[in-house]
């Protein structure tokens, strides 16, 4: 059976309630082979990494491996089949050192106690095999993401693994760590390991797989090689229809400054300081983009300017009115929408409804009270017309919003904070777990804002949508602004600055 | 993703998000089954005492005078009925309040468990201005009485609110120590020689306050007010809820109330002051406790002694009252109705002796509260497991 291919799905079909996750979906996986599966949010790809994981018991099809049939009801039997899955959160425990955490669940043991020696030679064996390169002895809470990554992917292999599963692996890692991912990943098919890649960030599925499978609503639309396919190609398969990948702006038609940072400095929850001396401004009619590898400063510069945080020097001024130590509700009120990094968190209510989550700012006007008394009608009469302008879908205005996708979430912010007639936007994360269609509705409409004369701040850790949409970008590291530069530099150029590099021929 | 949306959890989950998602789910049918479940482990608990179950706990339904609706009731149990039914509507109108002091909070993401001192607060205050100023005006004297229990039970809690919008103080413990404030307090003023003890020269021994004057206690509209009828207190208890669902459903405070329960975080970022709300909601939470002290003092108990306020614990069963009630106002009235049904129908004066000692039958009553407490507190159980298979 030398020619069977490592793995097989053969017409798997997953039922949740009336909902199909996936409907009669082949796929294969060749020895040897990085085979991405590529599909928008809810296409259904975790759902059939999870009936291969054992996660999910399929309602119909087949799963053969080396072109043997085989029934997986669980987790620990997919991983003594050898198919081993990277999750997206890690799963290793923090205060335990890497090869503590490798071994777990079959520690060697000498007597009733952990032979630590055994395992950190295991540790030793397997990285060099593989190039991996881990300290066996760190403990996991000091080592940074990408290296727990590594931890997880070489616990995969220590377990046995020919198939590996990597759930949207690039989508905490930094440029360079993903491109070192991708070095480890060429080195594991090299020896025969054959890889899933699940993403739906269309240059990385190029960049790196193979062949690719597309996914939509369930369905497989297609299996396509990479060679030859382009990212235009592949969105069109994902979405089924042609889409913008690269946002068209106009010409810029720049105006008064409408949000100015004077020096402003914040220390984050602990105490410690977390933005340092920042100055930058944005004008009208531009976007200004903030880079910046992730726990840079970037949230607490948000809260800053929003009121949530009290600065601890500098001034602040957002449409000519000095909002240094307002509050979140005066800093609204002078005209600044926020378009939260985390809407679970700082965006939505998710046990209201869509009316009530769209008037979170406008509840007090007498257009939705009178003497502290609500108008639940009025309420719901705009939310309607809002949901409709923002073709929100899968909700009425009586729908809680927890209920909602991710993408329509995030329409819903953006109705409630664009509708609010805002001067100046900020934008953190605007896109954040979206697919491409709702990304290209977020980018459209940033940059109909930007034509129309507002301000926007846009932070992102995705340098590609900084890139694509910003006038001018600002790099932030460790809390300071580092670099200018032009939207049009290289990704090297962008790296080297947002990693700490090249502070000496800092930009002004 | 392919996790059905419904299970998708705030990060920073709250207490009241917590108990959105555990009601959503259990529907209807939740607090039904706990009741039943609570029900059946007391039933177990009178076998193991060598009691028929069913018998006693037909007694206690009988004891809480519910069977006066049944049309088909003789004219003599009618009465007695009657009478039972009195006795079960006015532990009602406390329950619903207190009830309301703790589902208010819930909604604002706070755990009020100290109902109990805001409710001895409105008591102490209600009888002050009771028994003083005789010869006020018959309806203003109850309006000033009530107002004055009303504004102490929301001061006391205040306190607790403004410990955690100031201090960050935790609601659960400061509103705990705030009780035992409270009943200390309490034994204190009406104690041999203290500023509230009575003046009557026949009971300078007695450490009891003075009486309600006739002109400050409401009035009674069913029963025989000399043998303890029923006060019109139930209706201001019922309009406590209309009251409690306007505001928390039709208004702007409301509206800022449910979304700092549901998530703090977000409703600061849009600009509503979470602290404030802190303060707000702890204060109309004492207000509606207050009430309820001040309407047990003008309506029937018309007096307080010291060894009442340590052995009251009405209050502690508002907790239950609103877990049951899932904090909504139609919740709070039924599960007020259930705890003061089997209060009224346990206590020594109603249920008959032969089939359940009344003695037995009150503990009986409190393990049913506990149980019910603690069956609604597995949501948090139902969360943990729901967050954790939604990691995988």
């Amino acid at each position: 059976m030398a020619d069977a291919p490592a793995l097989e799905l053969r017409g798997i079909t997953k039922r949740f309630g009336t909902l199909v996750a996936n409907n009669a979906v082949d796929f294969e996986l060749r020895r040897g082979e990085i085979h991405a599966l590529l599909g928008e949010n809810g296409a259904g790809k975790s759902t059939l990494m999870n009936v291969l994981y054992g996660l999910h018991q399929p309602d119909e099809g087949q799963i053969l491996l080396d072109g043997q049939p085989v029934t997986i009801d669980s987790p620990r039997r997919a991983i003594g089949l050898g198919i081993g899955m990277v999750h997206q959160h890690f799963m290793l425990v923090p205060v335990m050192t890497v090869a503590e955490n490798l071994v777990l669940g079959a520690e060697p043991r000498s007597g009733p106690l952990l032979d630590y020696k055994t395992a950190t030679r295991r540790v030793r064996e397997l990285s060099s095999e593989y190039g991996l390169a881990v300290d066996p002895d760190a403990k996991v809470e000091d080592i940074g993401v990408g290296t727990q990554q590594r931890v997880e992917i070489l616990r995969a292999l220590f377990r046995g693994a020919k198939v590996l599963v990597l759930d949207e692996p690039t989508a905490v890692l930094t440029a360079q760590e993903a491109q070192d991912l991708f070095k480890v990943l060429r080195t594991l098919t090299a020896a025969g390991t054959s890889v899933v890649f699940i993403s739906h960030k269309l240059n990385e599925v190029l960049d790196i797989a193979d062949r690719v499978t597309v996914l939509r609503r369930g369905e497989k639309v297609d299996t396509v090689s990479t060679e030859g396919a382009t990212e235009r190609s592949l969105a069109g398969l994902m979405v089924g229809r042609d889409v913008l990948l690269r946002v068209e702006k106009t010409e810029q038609k720049l105006g008064e400054p409408l949000l100015e940072l004077e020096g402003v400095s914040a220390v984050d929850d602990r105490g410690l300081p977390a933005v340092n001396d920042v100055t930058l401004r944005v004008r009208a009619g531009e976007i200004v983009g903030l880079a910046g590898v992730d726990a840079n400063g970037q949230s607490e510069l948000i809260e800053t300017i929003m009121g949530l945080r009290a600065p601890t020097a500098g001034t602040i001024t957002a449409a000519g009115v000095d909002v240094t130590h307002a509050g979140p509700r005066e800093t609204l009120n002078a005209g600044v929408s926020h378009i939260a990094e985390d809407r679970h968190r700082r965006g939505l209510v998710l046990e209201f409804d869509l009316a009530e989550n769209l008037c979170l700012r406008e509840y007090k006007t007498p257009a939705f009270s009178s003497r502290g008394f609500l108008s639940p009608s009025k309420m719901v009469a705009r939310a309607r017309t809002l949901l409709k302008e923002f073709d929100v879908r899968g909700g009425d205005p009586e729908t809680r919003a927890g209920s909602l996708s991710g993408g329509n979430q995030q329409k819903v912010v953006i109705a409630r904070e664009l509708t609010a007639d805002p001067k100046v936007i900020i934008a953190a994360q605007p896109t954040r777990g979206l697919d491409v269609g709702a990304i290209e509705f977020v980018h459209r409409r940033l940059v109909e804002e930007r034509d129309a004369g507002k301000g926007v701040l846009l932070v992102s850790l995705e340098l590609e949508e900084i890139r694509s949409l910003s006038d001018r970008v600002l790099v932030i590291y460790e809390g300071r602004i580092v670099a200018e530069l032009p939207p049009e530099s290289s990704e090297e150029d962008f790296g080297v600055y947002m990693t700490g590099g090249g502070r000496d021929e800092r930009a002004a | 993703m392919s996790a059905p949306p419904d299970s998708e959890l705030p990060p920073n989950i709250t207490v009241a998000s917590r108990m959105a998602t555990f009601f959503r789910g259990g529907g209807i049918l939740a607090p039904l089954i706990t009741i039943l479940v609570a029900f059946l482990a007391g039933g177990l608990v009178v076998l193991a005492t060598g009691h028929n179950p069913i018998e006693t706990y037909q007694a206690i339904f009988k004891g809480s005078g519910f069977n006066w609706f049944f049309p088909w009731l003789s004219e003599d149990d009618r009465i007695i009925a009657a009478l039972n039914l009195q006795q079960t509507l006015i532990l009602t109108t406390p329950l619903i309040l207190t009830g309301l002091a703790v589902a208010f909070a819930f909604r604002c993401g706070l755990f009020n468990i100290g109902g109990q001192g805001q409710y001895i607060l409105g008591s102490i205050f209600a009888v002050w201005v009771g028994s003083s100023f005789d010869g006020m005006p018959a309806l203003l004297h109850v309006l000033v009485a009530m107002l004055a229990g009303v504004l102490a039970g929301a001061v006391w809690a205040g306190i607790a609110g403004l410990l955690k919008a100031l201090a960050g103080t935790n609601e659960v413990i400061s509103t705990i120590m705030l009780n035992w404030i409270a009943i200390w307090t309490g034994v204190w003023i009406f104690n041999l020689g203290s500023p509230l003890q009575n003046d009557n020269p026949d009971q300078v021994d007695v450490p009891v306050s003075n009486d309600i004057v006739e002109g400050a206690k409401l009035p009674v509209f069913w029963g025989d007010p000399q043998l303890q009828g029923l006060h019109i207190g139930i209706f201001i208890a019922l309009a406590a809820l209309v009251v409690f669902w306007v505001l928390l459903n039709r208004t702007t405070l409301g509206y800022e109330v449910r979304a700092v329960g549901f998530n703090p975080d977000a409703a600061e970022a849009s600009g509503i002051n979470v602290r404030r709300n802190y303060v707000m909601v702890m204060a109309i939470c004492g207000a509606f406790a207050g009430l309820g002290g001040a309407l047990d003092l003008l309506g029937w108990q018309f007096r307080i002694a010291t060894n009442d306020i340590q052995t009251h614990t009405l209050a502690f069963f508002g907790i239950a009252v609103a877990l049951l009630g899932r904090n909504t106002a139609i919740g709070t009235l039924l599960g007020a109705l259930l705890f003061a049904g089997l209060l009224t129908g346990t206590s020594v004066r109603n249920l008959d002796p032969t089939v359940f000692e009344p003695q037995l039958a009150t503990n009986l009553t409190y393990m049913i509260q506990g149980l019910v407490v603690l069956l609604i507190s597995t949501d948090v159980l139902v969360v943990y497991l729901l967050r954790r298979r939604r990691r995988k």
